[in-house]
C-alpha cells in the first residue's frame, strides 16, 4: 500500500505539493551507530505542544500580526509530561486531539513501553517539540535551533531522533 | 521539519520521519521515512488508540534498526477509522490560519 501524501491536504495546496522539485541534491545518512536494543531514542514534535505551567505558548500573537513568519522556538518536554501539562499552540491546526492525548504526536507512552519491553536501549529523558509552520527560509532552524538540538542530543548521547512533523 | 530532518542527520545522529506526506519527505532526500495516510496532526494514530499508536512507534524502530541505505521509506497500511470527510475537516482549525486568510484576501491559494 502506498501513501497518499496528499490526501488530508488542503485541495488548495496540492497541486503545489505534487509539483515540488526535488528539494536536495545529496540524500543524508548516519548509520545508527550501536544496535536498535541499545540505542537511546528521543521525540520530536512541530505540534506545538508546551507544558503551561512552566513554559511559554508559542507566539501566535506575532504570527497573527506577521502572517508570514512562525515562532522558530522549541520547548523540551519530559519524558514523565502528563496529559495535564499539556497546552497547544498551532493556529494551522485544530487542537482538540492532541489535547485529549498529546500520543497523537509525542508517543512518549508507546516508547516508554518499548523501553521498558527491551526493544529500544532507553527513551531519552528530554524530547523536543516545535511549532511546525515557520517563513520559508527557516533561517533560525537552520542556524540557531537545529544546531542547538544537536548539540542537547549529543550531550545526552542519543543515538536516534523520531522526527514527527504535525 | 525535512529540514531540520537534515541538518539533525548530518550531524551524525540517526533519523526516521514519521510523516502524513512521504512523498514530499522523499524530495528532500531523508534518510528514513515512515508514510501514515493519517489527518495531520496525527502522525501516530487515533487519540487513546494505544494499539494504533504502539504500530506506528514499531514501524519507525524496526526502520532504524533494518535500514541500510538513505531513502529507506515504509508506507502502513493503517487505515484511519473515520469517514474522510469528516476527518478533512476535523484536524483543521476552526479558522483559517493567518497565511491561508492572508493568502485569501490576495485571491492566492497555498502557503508561504
Amino acid at each position: 500500500m502506498a501513501v497518499d501524501s496528499y490526501k488530508y491536504l488542503p485541495r488548495s495546496f496540492r497541486e503545489g505539493y505534487e509539483a515540488l522539485p526535488m528539494q536536495a541534491d545529496t540524500p543524508v545518512w548516519s548509520p545508527l551507530r550501536v544496535p536498535v536494543e541499545q540505542a537511546s531514542i528521543a521525540l520530536l514534535t512541530s505540534a506545538g505542544l508546551y507544558l503551561k505551567d512552566s513554559q511559554p505558548a508559542f507566539d501566535t500573537d506575532r504570527e497573527r500580526a506577521n502572517p508570514q513568519w512562525g515562532d522558530p522556538t522549541y520547548r523540551l518536554i519530559p519524558r514523565d509530561a502528563r496529559q495535564e501539562q499539556f497546552a497547544a499552540a498551532h493556529l494551522h491546526l485544530n487542537p482538540h486531539d492532541v489535547l485529549e492525548d498529546f500520543n497523537v504526536a509525542l508517543p512518549l507512552r508507546a516508547f516508554g513501553e518499548l523501553d521498558a519491553e527491551g526493544r529500544i536501549g532507553r527513551l531519552a529523558d528530554e524530547h523536543y517539540s516545535f511549532m511546525g509552520y515557520q517563513e520559508r527560509s527557516l533561517a533560525e532552524w537552520r542556524e540557531q535551533y537545529a544546531p542547538d538540538v544537536v548539540r542537547r542530543l549529543e550531550h545526552a548521547g542519543v543515538h536516534a531522533l523520531v522526527l514527527a512533523p504535525a | 521539519m525535512p529540514v531540520l530532518a537534515r541538518q539533525i542527520e548530518a550531524a551524525g545522529i540517526a533519523t526516521v520521519i514519521v510523516t502524513m506526506m512521504p512523498d514530499t519527505a522523499e524530495k528532500f532526500r531523508l534518510s528514513r521515512i515512515v508514510g501514515v495516510e493519517f489527518p495531520f496532526g496525527h502522525a501516530f494514530g487515533m487519540p487513546h488508540d494505544r494499539a494504533m499508536q504502539r504500530m506506528v512507534a514499531e514501524a519507525a524502530v524496526r526502520l532504524l534498526g533494518e535500514a541500510t541505505e538513505p531513502g529507506s521509506r515504509v508506507d502502513l497500511d493503517i487505515a484511519w477509522p473515520v469517514d474522510d470527510r469528516t476527518a478533512y475537516r476535523d484536524w483543521q482549525p476552526a479558522e483559517p490560519s493567518p497565511i491561508v486568510a492572508y493568502n485569501l484576501a490576495r485571491g492566492r491559494p497555498g502557503n508561504a
